[in-house]
C-alpha cells in the first residue's frame, strides 16, 4: 500500500476545514460537568431507551471541549487513535459488490430508540450518505452538508491508495479529519465492513454509475 | 359556518399540500402555494386545535376540578395576551425557567392536581396512527396563539435565565449519540440542506432562526397535526439516534431558550405552517 497519497488527502481535508488554527478550549471543566449533568436528568431511563448511547468516548469529548476546532496536537492524536481502530473485511477484499454499495449508500441510517416511534431493531442499516451527499447523477435528492462524490472514481481512479482511503474513510472519518461532521459509521457500529466495502465499490468503480 | 368554512379550506389545502414521501421539485413549488395559500389563517388547521384548547383550558379538569385561567405564564394569573412571547423565562414558584410546555405542566400538576405521569404520559398525537393532537398539545396552540403579532421577547435579567441561555448554547454544540452529531451539524451553517429538506442555521444567522421561531407552534402539514417546540426539540435528538428527550426537561427548556434568544425581536406569526 502506498501511504503517500492518503497523507495527502488527509491533509487536503485538514486545511479545507479550517482546522490550522489552533484554537482555545471553549468548554471549561465546571460548564462541561453541567452540561453532562443536564444530559444525564433529560434523558431519564425506561423501556427501550439505551443511555449507553449518551456516552462520548474521547474523542467526541474532546471536539466537544473544543467546539470542533481542536488544536494540531490534539488533532493529530485523535486521527491516530480513530486510525488504529479500523477493522478491515474478514476476507481483506475493500472492493465489494457496487450494485449491494448503491442500496447502502441510499438506505437509511434506521436506528432510531424511545417509545414515541422507535425503528424496528432488526431493520437493515444502510449509510443514509445521500442525506450529506450527492453520487449519482441522477439523484436530485442529495444533501449538502458533506462534498458531493459525484464522478469520485472517475476523478481519482480505482488505485489501491484510493481504495483503502475510501474504505477507511466510510469506516472512519476522524481518522483522516479530526471532528469532521461525518459519523463514524463502521467506528460506531452503524456499517459493518463488509457493507463499507460495497459502498466503496459504488464509490470507486469505473462500472458504478457514480462514474458514468 | 365557521367551521364548515375552516373544512372547506382545509380540504382545498390537504389537496394542495399533499406531499409524496420525497416531493422533489414538487415540495418546493408546494412551498410557495401554501405561504399564498395560508395568508389566510381561519384556513390553516391550527386554528381550529386552538380553539379546542380553549374549551380545554377553560374547563375545570383534574382531581381538584380547576381550570387554567390562573396559571400565570409570567405576566400575572391568566394574562395571556403576549405571554408566550416571554417564554422561556425564570418562575419563582418553581424555581426553574420554564418554556410553554413545561410551564402547562407545572399549572396542571399544581392548579389542576395531575400528576407528573399523568400529564408527560402521552404529549404528542401519533400521526402514524391516526390519532388527534393531545390535550396538552391544543392548549399550548390556544395559549400561544395569544402572542400572534408581539415579538419575541424572553428576558435575559435572572441569573438562571442566564444560565439557560448558556447552557442551551453549549448543548447546542454538543456532539453525542451513535452519529456523532449535534445540532451544529445540520444547523451550524448557511444554505445546507438534508436530502431536499433546508436546514436552518440557528448558530450564526439571525433570521433563519426567526424565520424558524416565529411560526411555532405549527400546523405540519406531512403529520396532518399541530406540533409544538417541545416535539420539534423531541424529534431532532431522535434524529440524532438518542434516546427520547424527556418532555419539558432543563435540556429541552434550554435548547428553546437558545433559539428563542438567536430569534429575538421577530413578531409571532401563530399558527405556523409547514412541511
Ligand atoms: C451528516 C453528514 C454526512 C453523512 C451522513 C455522510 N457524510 Fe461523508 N462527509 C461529510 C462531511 C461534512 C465531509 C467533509 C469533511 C471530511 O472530509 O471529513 C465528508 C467527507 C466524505 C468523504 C471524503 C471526500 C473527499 O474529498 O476525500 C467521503 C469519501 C465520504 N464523506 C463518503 C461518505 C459515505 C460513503 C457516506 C455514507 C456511508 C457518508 N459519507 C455519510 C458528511 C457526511
Ligand atoms: C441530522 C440532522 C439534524 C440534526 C443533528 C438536528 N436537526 Fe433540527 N432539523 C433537521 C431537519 C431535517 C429538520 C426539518 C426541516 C424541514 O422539515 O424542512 C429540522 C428541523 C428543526 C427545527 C424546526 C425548523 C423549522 O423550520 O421550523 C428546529 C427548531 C431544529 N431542527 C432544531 C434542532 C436542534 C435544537 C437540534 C439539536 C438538538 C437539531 N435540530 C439537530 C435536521 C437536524
Amino acid at each position: 500500500m502506498k501511504l503517500k497519497n492518503i497523507s495527502l488527502l488527509a491533509t487536503l481535508a485538514l486545511t479545507a476545514t479550517g482546522l490550522g488554527a489552533a484554537d482555545k478550549p471553549v468548554l471549561d471543566a465546571k460548564m462541561k460537568a453541567a452540561v453532562d449533568k443536564m444530559i444525564a436528568v433529560s434523558f431519564p431511563a425506561g423501556e427501550n431507551q439505551d443511555l449507553s448511547r449518551l456516552k462520548q468516548d474521547e474523542t467526541i469529548q474532546t471536539c466537544n471541549i473544543y467546539r470542533d476546532n481542536v488544536p494540531e496536537k490534539l488533532a493529530a492524536e485523535i486521527t491516530a487513535r480513530e486510525t488504529k481502530s479500523i477493522k478491515y473485511p474478514a476476507d481483506g477484499k475493500l472492493m465489494g459488490d457496487w450494485k449491494k454499495g448503491q442500496k447502502y449508500y441510499t438506505m437509511g441510517f434506521a436506528y432510531r430508540i424511545g417509545t414515541v416511534e422507535p425503528d424496528d431493531p432488526k431493520k437493515d442499516r444502510g449509510g443514509n450518505c445521500y442525506a450529506c451527499h450527492a453520487a449519482e447523477p441522477k439523484e436530485v435528492a442529495y444533501g449538502t452538508i458533506g462534498p458531493g462524490l459525484t464522478g469520485y472514481g472517475k476523478l481519482r481512479g480505482a488505485g489501491d491508495d484510493i481504495v483503502k482511503y475510501t474504505y477507511e474513510k466510510i469506516y472512519n472519518s476522524q481518522a483522516f479529519t479530526a471532528c469532521s461532521q461525518m459519523p463514524r459509521l463502521g467506528h460506531n457500529g452503524i456499517l459493518t465492513p463488509e457493507k463499507i466495502a460495497d459502498i466503496t465499490a459504488f464509490l470507486v468503480s469505473p462500472e458504478s454509475p457514480v462514474n458514468k | 359556518m365557521k367551521h364548515l368554512k375552516t373544512g372547506r379550506a382545509t380540504l382545498a389545502l390537504a389537496a394542495l399540500l399533499a406531499l409524496p414521501g420525497v416531493g422533489g421539485a414538487q415540495e418546493m413549488v408546494n412551498a410557495e402555494a401554501y405561504r399564498a395559500a395560508l395568508q389566510d389563517k381561519f384556513a390553516n388547521p391550527g386554528t381550529m386545535v386552538g380553539d379546542r384548547g380553549e374549551t380545554l383550558f377553560k374547563t375545570p379538569r383534574g382531581p381538584k376540578n380547576a381550570s387554567l385561567e390562573k396559571c400565570d405564564f409570567g405576566l400575572g394569573a391568566g394574562k395571556l395576551a403576549g405571554a408566550y412571547a416571554q417564554l422561556p423565562r425564570y418562575f419563582k414558584d418553581s424555581g426553574k425557567v420554564e418554556d410553554l410546555e413545561s410551564r402547562l405542566v407545572t399549572c396542571m400538576i399544581k392548579l389542576q392536581g395531575f400528576s407528573h405521569d399523568e400529564v408527560t404520559r402521552k404529549v404528542f398525537g401519533d400521526q402514524t396512527k391516526n390519532e388527534s393532537n393531545t390535550d396538552i398539545e391544543a392548549i399550548a396552540m390556544y395559549v400561544a396563539s395569544q402572542s400572534d403579532g408581539m415579538p419575541i421577547n424572553p428576558p435575559l435579567k435572572h441569573a438562571k435565565e442566564k444560565e439557560a441561555l448558556k447552557m442551551g448554547e453549549a448543548l447546542f454544540y454538543t456532539r453525542h449519540g451513535p452519529m456523532d452529531f449535534s445540532c451544529k451539524t445540520c444547523h451550524g451553517e448557511d444554505g445546507k440542506r438534508i436530502r431536499l429538506q433546508e436546514l436552518g442555521n440557528y448558530a450564526s444567522n439571525r433570521k433563519n432562526a426567526q424565520d424558524t421561531m416565529k411560526t411555532w407552534p405549527t400546523y405540519r402539514v406531512s403529520h396532518g397535526m399541530v406540533r409544538t417546540l417541545q416535539s420539534r426539540m423531541w424529534d431532532c435528538n431522535w434524529q440524532m439516534r438518542l434516546p427520547d428527550l424527556a418532555y419539558g426537561s432543563p435540556a429541552s427548556v434550554a435548547l428553546i431558550s437558545y433559539l428563542s434568544q438567536q430569534a429575538k425581536g421577530v413578531a409571532l406569526d401563530l399558527p405556523g405552517m409547514k412541511r
